[in-house]
């Protein structure tokens, strides 16, 4: 598991052994492969990307194309012990209702998105006056996929609103973890472990 | 067609006992036509069952007795092929009701003469069931994987629903779970158009030495303009003319696209029983999985626990990519592992015929798993 990004690799040391996972947005199955190699979870994907889905099919992976804000609805409630959200939250139409989606269908969800309020991209805005462009996000604000930029308070805010319990929470900079105080701040990268 | 399709097959089983139908009768004397490749391992856990569309054939991966041409999917199974010969032993079974080999409207019936339209109608899990028989027969108690495209798909979905346990994993390319009103229609034109051809006879044309050639031939024009793309015909013929540098103002095949359709419509007379060609489109109109399991698509699957394949062509307008994700979406309410793609490729329907890479990998990588 050590070639994975650093958030997955959060993810997939904190999912139970065993587990029914769905993986929302797996991109190539890379987290999906060390958790059915590494905790010889069941797992299961969607992705949106056909040759992503097709990758990972050739890897042996059970993973169907699909849009978060589409095509989460067809899946029985509690149909998954985790569900999984990673780097795609902030590329979805309506988040608050993947978020709701998710918490339905996994007894419990893993989310993870790069925090806006990162103190690089504080910086960018308030003294070069644009959208950042910074190593997490990368792409200018044209063509980026994340149209709903969020920030580690914002999220927190949202979990308050609906409801939702951490469980867990974990904030990254570049590869290393850092502790929560000022996580706002201080973190390029949070992940959530979230329940009802 | 008027040949002796008996004599074709290298491999035939006579089944002992009669074939229960869906229509509540059963069959007699029934006789599978089939071919195999690769070689069967001594546990028996290396076969993949190929299922054929509605006019193919079993000679999925060898010469065609009658055409000459090599098998129909050739590119796809054979040594180091994505259908590995070299790993799998792979098996194709003429579908019940055809004319290549296997009982059907043309073979004879217990009076001596052939069936013609006395051959009961049929349906996908009867087809099905012949292929259950088959494997009963070689031993086989669970396929490393059921394949199929259209109609095969159609097959390999039924067997994962009907017969959970024979197969570990189905991968069902650019199929349905049922007809739509659309491809029904586009049937029945297919199927008026022989039965409208004065040498039809009510079906009982074979011993008249002559068969609804133009019937069938029209039938099958139909058909092919549905396995392509709009964009793949125009591409492929615009509105070139053919062997001529202007229209004729007359009722020729000015266009290379009539052309086309008129060679394909006639080339296939050669090699299809028209009567056959009633039957099986007949069958695949009546396919409704979800139907035959109360009317929820996820019950049929309820039982299944096969790995699970479905792909689709962003082209393919016979059976649109949302036919496949409708099949996705029910197997994973029921739980089944299930993997869905929708491929881009040129070529309609047709596609799972032809040169699409993406495929090839989809398939080795999900048989290989």
């Amino acid at each position: 598991m050590s070639n994975l990004r650093p958030d997955l690799a959060v993810i997939a040391a904190n999912v139970a052994p065993g587990a029914r996972v769905l993986d929302v947005g797996c991109g190539d199955g890379a987290l999906m492969a060390a958790l059915r190699d590494g905790k010889q979870a069941d797992a299961r994907g969607m992705e949106l990307d056909p040759h992503n889905v097709a990758m990972c099919v050739a890897r042996g992976l059970s993973v169907i194309q699909g849009d978060a804000d589409v095509d989460l609805s067809f899946y029985p409630d509690a149909s998954f012990d985790y569900a999984i959200l990673s780097q795609t939250l902030q590329t979805t139409k309506r988040p608050d209702l993947v978020l709701d989606e998710l918490l339905r269908i996994g007894r419990r969800a893993f989310v993870s998105f790069p925090n806006f309020a990162h103190w690089r991209v504080r910086l960018s805005l308030l003294w070069g006056g644009r959208m950042p462009v910074t190593r997490l996000l990368p792409v200018a604000w044209y063509e980026t996929p994340n149209i709903h930029h969020v920030t580690i308070d914002d999220f927190r805010s949202l979990l308050d609103t609906r409801g939702v319990k951490v469980e867990e929470a974990w904030f990254l900079t570049g590869d290393k973890r850092i502790s929560a105080a000022a996580a706002n701040f201080r973190a390029e990268h949070a992940v959530f472990l979230l329940s009802r | 067609m008027a040949s002796t399709a008996q004599s074709l097959s290298n491999q035939v089983l006579d089944l002992a006992t009669p074939l229960p139908l869906d229509g509540g009768q059963s069959l007699d004397g029934v006789r599978i036509a089939y071919e195999t490749c690769g070689t069967l391992n001594p546990d028996k856990s290396n076969a993949i069952l190929i299922c054929h569309a509605l006019t193919g054939d079993q000679y999925v991966a060898s010469s065609h007795p009658i055409t000459g041409k090599p098998g129909w999917w050739a590119r796809m199974v054979g040594p180091g092929k994505p259908i590995d010969t070299g790993r799998f032993y792979v098996i194709c079974a003429n579908v019940l009701g055809s004319c290549m080999g296997s009982t059907g409207p043309a073979s004879a019936a217990a009076d001596g003469q052939p069936y013609g339209m006395r051959f009961p109608v049929i349906t996908i899990r009867d087809m099905v069931r012949a292929q259950i028989a088959l494997l009963d027969t070689l031993g086989i108690a669970q396929l490393h994987a059921v394949v199929g495209g259209s109609m095969g798909g159609m097959q390999a979905l039924s067997l994962a629903a009907n017969f959970p346990d024979r197969a570990a994993a189905a991968l069902a390319i650019a199929s349905t779970a049922r007809h739509s009103a659309q491809n029904i229609a586009f049937h029945e034109v297919g199927r008026q158009a022989i039965m409208a051809d004065p040498k039809w006879q009510g079906g009982d044309y074979y011993a008249s030495g002559t068969s609804p050639d133009a019937g069938l031939a029209v039938a099958r024009m139909a058909a092919h303009i549905t396995y392509l793309s709009e964009e793949g015909m125009h591409e492929k013929f615009g509105r070139r003319l053919q062997d001529r540098s202007a229209k004729t103002f007359g009722f020729d095949a000015d266009f290379q696209v009539e052309s086309y359709l008129r060679h394909q419509g006639l080339s296939f007379t050669d090699r299809f029983d028209a009567n056959s060609y009633l039957y099986i489109t007949r069958a695949m109109d009546y396919f409704d999985l979800a139907e035959e399991h109360g009317g929820r698509l996820a019950d049929a699957f309820a039982k299944t626990t096969a790995r699970v394949c479905l792909v689709s062509f962003d082209t393919d307008w016979l059976y649109p990519t949302a036919e496949s994700r409708g099949i996705a979406h029910a197997l994973n309410a029921a739980g089944a592992p299930v993997s869905f793609v929708e491929l881009s490729a040129p070529y309609g329907h047709d596609s799972f015929l032809l040169d699409v890479p993406a495929l090839d990998r989809v398939v080795e990588g999900f048989l290989g798993a």
